[in-house]
């Protein structure tokens, strides 16, 4: 099997693995017990929260654990809501391809009175920081777009972003849960004041994220309970998860510049066996995008049908076709860079992670074209394309 | 698994796939914005169809409701073609899931399309409620 979905989740690395293990058989002692199992597990809690500051250049006291990247997209918004609230300030601005932990948090937001302004995206899908200091108003109190996009792998210009809202005071908060583990994420680097993680997106386990909060912020209370997380979020901690997560990221920042230039061979190498398609296109940047992503859409054919294609070939993507979003729509983030529906329901995403091969990128750059082809072969879109009965979107 | 042995199995071994060029009859019905369009050929003779092929845009239930409708029709004089349902599509394929049972309608309108076309072009008159009326997508409005 090739396994080429991981924006979607990725495999938990060796070393996590390894990490985590101790505290799945005999650490299991809870870290809010004062007995030697319980502070085993407070220190193994602190060090993973240590590390995990250290590889994005935060404070230890500003890690605040989650059970993953929503949660924390969704404990960063709640967080500005409150300090908006509080100073009268209910305007937000956030733009059309954010992850719907962002979106769908907003559509909360709005319900309760606040204004959100979500900025267009350029036809490569970037957020321009000019566009971000025009949408600002008296009354915005947050700002949140994210470090890079899942789909489309574009990298956010959030340092300027982030130079835009403190010059107005405005607070920063970025979801680097695409980011993190793959390009180099530093919290005083960029200058946002929140930022969320997830560890499954760099080979650490499921159930597991943190939300970044600069100092000086109280964060919003999501889940009432203990005195866990400074107070700050209720529950007994997933030692397991947050050990393995901790792991996970300081092997992925290790080895960040490796497998970067690597991965981004390989991703190019990816785009331009599959650029050969007729009619097909990439979707988002060839500079200031993610290292292992990749998504084209080829026109004439619907993108379930394909992955189910690829599937029984061995090979495992994904695509923003509406039977595969689950809704009627395709992708908001392939219309938002301009794809019509009918273009955007044919789209394939290959992400690729350090755990790929040259080897697989070439059986990938094989197959494509073949379950292409036959689609398009059974299709009458492609026929009427052919036919000159419709006019094709994609030259 | 998302589909049944069934779907997958018409999904991945469609029958009576392409087109066909002397089609006595031919519907076309979906649309490219909503992400499946199904194109269905008929050859017919003496009321009887003696020979069908159909083309799909879209996702694997649309090809496999498509590939399972034609199978269901050959061979079927028009009268036992024009009572093909979605529901019987459906229960054909061993079950769909809730969201795709839009294209087992799909497939019973191709059906029901390309039958109409064939009368339309041969002047057959026909009783209208036979046909479902040509709705707009509730969706996008095309």
């Amino acid at each position: 099997m090739i396994y080429a979905d991981n924006a979607a989740t990725t495999k938990l690395s060796r070393s996590a693995l390894e990490a985590m293990l101790p505290f799945l058989e005999d650490n299991f002692g809870n870290p809010s017990s004062l007995h030697t199992a319980g502070q085993e597990a407070a220190t193994a809690l602190f060090n993973a929260r240590k590390d995990i500051a250290e590889c994005i250049g935060a404070d230890v006291k500003e890690i605040y654990f989650t059970s993953g990247g929503s949660e924390a997209d969704n404990q960063a918004l709640f967080t500005a809501a409150e300090i908006g609230e509080k100073k009268g300030k209910k305007h937000i601005i956030s733009d059309k391809i954010e992850h719907h932990a962002v979106l769908h948090t907003l559509k909360k937001l709005e319900k309760c009175g606040f204004e959100v302004t979500l900025l267009d995206v350029d036809e490569e899908g970037f957020v321009n920081p000019e566009d971000v200091r025009a949408a600002i108003r008296p009354d915005t109190v947050l700002v949140t777009v994210m470090t890079a996009n899942n789909e489309i792998g574009t990298i956010m210009p959030v340092k300027e972003i982030a130079a835009v809202c403190r010059e107005n005071g405005v607070l920063f908060h970025t979801d680097a849960v695409q980011a993190a583990g793959h390009i180099p994420v530093d919290v005083n680097e960029i200058g946002c004041d929140m930022l969320s993680l997830a560890a499954h997106k760099f080979h650490g386990p499921k159930g597991a994220g943190a939300l970044y909060v600069r100092k000086g912020i109280i964060p919003s209370v999501l889940i009432e309970g203990g005195a866990q997380e400074r107070g700050r979020r209720g529950g007994t901690e997933n030692i397991p998860a947050i050990v393995g997560m901790a792991a996970a990221l300081k092997e992925a920042t290790a080895a960040l510049e490796a497998n970067g230039l690597r991965l981004t061979k390989m991703r190019d190498r990816l785009i331009k066996g599959l650029s050969e398609i007729p009619h097909s296109i990439l979707n988002g940047a060839y500079e200031n995008r993610l290292p292992g992503n990749v998504n084209m859409c080829f026109e004439g054919i619907e993108g379930e049908s394909l992955l189910l294609l690829l599937d029984i070939k061995g090979i495992c993507g994904s695509s923003g076709s509406a039977c595969t979003s689950g809704s009627l729509d395709p992708s908001h983030v392939l219309l938002a860079i301009g794809r019509p529906h009918e273009v955007a329901h044919g789209s394939l995403r290959l992400t690729l992670s350090e755990y790929n091969t040259k080897e697989e990128v070439e059986t990938i750059i094989k197959t494509v074209p073949e379950v292409v082809g036959y689609l398009r072969n059974i299709s009458p879109v492609w026929q009427d394309l052919q036919e000159g009965k419709r006019k094709y979107v994609i030259q | 698994m998302l589909y049944s042995e069934k779907v997958m199995d018409h999904f991945t071994n469609p029958r009576n796939v392409g087109i066909m060029e002397d089609a006595d009859g031919i519907g076309e019905v979906g649309n490219v914005k909503c992400g499946d369009i199904m194109k269905i050929f008929l050859k017919i003779n003496d009321n009887t169809i003696e020979d069908v092929r159909f083309s799909t845009f879209g996702c694997g239930s649309a090809i496999a409701s498509s590939s399972i409708a034609t199978e269901m029709i050959k061979g079927k004089p028009l009268s036992q073609a024009l009572e093909l349902t979605n529901k019987a599509v459906v229960e054909a394929l061993d079950g769909l899931p809730p969201h795709k049972v839009h294209c087992s309608v799909l497939a019973e309108e191709a059906v029901k399309a390309a039958i109409k076309d064939y009368y339309d072009k041969n002047g057959i008159t026909y009783d209208d409620s036979l046909f479902p009326k040509e709705h707009d997508c509730e969706h996008c409005g095309e």
